[in-house]
């Protein structure tokens, strides 16, 4: 186990230093000057001067890569153009309205796709299986960027129940969470509904049943139990879904994460922080898949690496 | 999806207006049997702009799935066979790629780049190839060990005639039901860029960028935002519908 560990922690090491690599070519990628695209054509050539010194920018490449890397690891990410502030505080600041929204978006999800999937998969074939697995698949065809606006002209305009936009109250967090969720629950009802169709075709639920175990126990303690495996593995990787979809939700809700914060920092070419974000965004990733992965390998002994 | 297809093909030609015209004074003008999806902020008809949307989805979801599948299926078949350092280099590439979530590159790329349609295409694709690439290099994986393939390589056929004959028609399956699922993506991917400003710019009427200009007025005009997301939904439905109908053809363990 400890060696199936600590293989796995040294392939995320090349992940990470491509990842940041990839972070710290983006401002380069910028076509033409890109001090002067965050300042504008009008700006000063003092003005541009100063700006590139400030970021580094007059120094050769190899220089301002292991600057950006010692940066990374020691938590100095830079400072925000518009602002001034530093961007790890910013990003700080945001961090905990994403996370309450992921959150929730992620139960929410759990809560009405995991039964939904058992439905279906018990009744398999059957009408209800139907409608579930075309439910579902419809969820996963309906764009965030259409739910969202849909939700607030239902609830917010029309029946005027919740708010439209901002943070703050339980009610703020519905139309968002359900936005956020949709999907995912769509894909995790689908991944359920498989994996427990799967199940209940196995031998020992078979010999549970001939030992006189009822059908609700022999699905929720055998079949269920034992596919919630996969299921667990596809909320681990779905949650790169929920961190994107959160950037495009945060932005139809005004909700102030730091999917906002990207999209903003877009619009003001504020590229420190737009680096700021990918980069902690792509992480949480990472370190998510990985912490997915280890849980896979306690789980399933099967998987673990040779 | 026929019908999107039949209105990306035949496009404006189905309504009498012209997409791109005004009529001011029926601004946000609600629909009626002449303008039967009603008319947006500058008073254009918002059915002749869906149809012409409808052009834009469909090259955008052609374009990057035909791009990605060509650059992956050939990049995978080639980590997949040879194995070696370019498998190790193709394989770091892919796991790098695969470590930023969804569209985040996406967003990252047009960021920098600047919003326009060509950046949007090379962004989806530079994300796109990956999910080809390591299906194949995994299809490519199996498929060398086959006893004609190494009959081939045996009787002396060389690396490129092999690929192309045997690997990569033998991977074929599996990527056109990648492809179906990732044209859906794409489309999606397209409208979720411009819907966030970072896509297609207006006047050019893209379904993401009508659903952008359709957020200032959710309560005044609702058309806006109803009937461009519904082309999307539609279309994208469609497409998984396919690709799951073909995913399950593909399967021996369905039958």
């Amino acid at each position: 186990m400890t060696h199936f560990l600590v293989r796995r922690l040294l392939l995320t090491i090349p992940v990470l230093l491509g990842v940041t690599t990839l972070v710290f070519s983006l401002i380069h990628l910028v076509p033409g000057d890109p001090v002067q695209a965050m300042l504008g054509e009008s700006a000063a050539p003092q003005d541009v001067a100063e700006l590139r010194g400030r970021l580094g920018l007059d120094r050769p490449l190899y220089a301002q890569y292991g600057a950006f890397l010692k940066g990374v690891v020691t938590g100095n990410w830079g400072t925000s153009l518009r602002t001034n502030q530093a961007v790890t505080s910013a990003i700080a600041e945001r961090m905990p309205a994403t996370v309450e929204l992921a959150a929730v978006a992620m139960a929410v999800a759990m809560l009405v796709a995991i039964p939904l999937g058992i439905i279906a998969a018990v009744n398999a074939g059957s009408s209800v299986d139907h409608v579930a697995t075309t439910v579902a698949l419809v969820g996963i065809s309906v764009p965030g960027f259409w739910l969202g606006p849909l939700l607030a002209i239902v609830f917010s305009v029309v029946l005027g129940w919740l708010p439209v936009s901002g943070r703050g109250t339980l009610a703020h967090l519905v139309l968002p969470a359900i936005t956020l969720g949709a999907p995912l629950a769509a894909v995790l009802a689908r991944v359920t509904r498989a994996s427990v169709v799967e199940e209940l075709r196995e031998l020992y639920v078979l010999v549970a049943r001939a030992r006189g175990v009822s059908h609700a126990r022999a699905v929720v303690r055998h079949a269920f139990r034992n596919s919630l495996i996969p299921v667990v593995t596809v909320l681990g990787l779905q949650f790169g879904a929920v961190l994107t979809g959160a950037v495009i939700t945060e932005t139809i809700f005004s909700w102030p994460g730091v999917g906002r914060l990207l999209i903003q920092s877009i619009s003001f070419r504020d590229y420190p922080l737009v680096q700021g974000c990918i980069l902690l965004i792509a992480v949480t990733y990472v370190a998510m898949n990985l912490l997915t992965d280890l849980m896979y390998g306690l789980v399933d002994p099967r998987i673990r690496y040779d | 999806m026929i019908l999107a297809a039949l209105a990306a093909i035949v496009g404006p030609g189905l309504t009498p207006f012209d997409p791109a015209a005004q009529d001011l004074p029926l601004r946000l003008a609600g629909p009626t049997l002449t303008h039967p999806f009603g008319l947006d902020e500058l008073g254009r008809d918002v059915l002749a702009r869906v149809l012409a949307g409808a052009r834009i989805s469909f090259f955008v979801g052609l374009t990057v799935v035909s791009i990605s599948a060509s650059i992956g299926t050939f990049l995978g078949a080639v980590a997949g066979y040879f194995g070696g350092v370019l498998d190790d280099a193709i394989g770091r590439a892919i796991d790098v790629l695969l470590a930023f979530p969804g569209l985040l590159l996406a967003i990252a790329l047009v960021a920098v780049l600047g919003p326009s349609l060509s950046n949007v295409l090379f962004a989806l694709t530079i994300i796109g190839w990956v999910g080809y690439a390591r299906l194949v290099r995994g299809q490519a994986l199996r498929a060398r060990e086959l006893e004609y393939v190494q009959a081939a390589r045996a009787v002396g056929a060389r690396a490129p005639h092999v690929l192309w004959r045997h690997i990569i028609p033998a991977a074929m399956p599996a990527v056109v039901v990648q492809a179906t699922l990732g044209m859906g993506g794409a489309i999606i991917g397209e409208a979720a860029l411009s819907f966030l400003g970072l896509g297609v710019q207006p006047p050019t009427p893209s379904w993401g960028t009508m659903l952008n200009g359709g957020r200032a007025h959710l309560l005044d005009a609702p058309h806006l935002t109803i009937f461009p997301g519904l082309a999307i939904a539609a279309l994208v439905l469609g497409l998984n519908f396919l690709g799951d109908g073909l995913r399950d053809a593909a399967d021996p363990k369905q039958t």
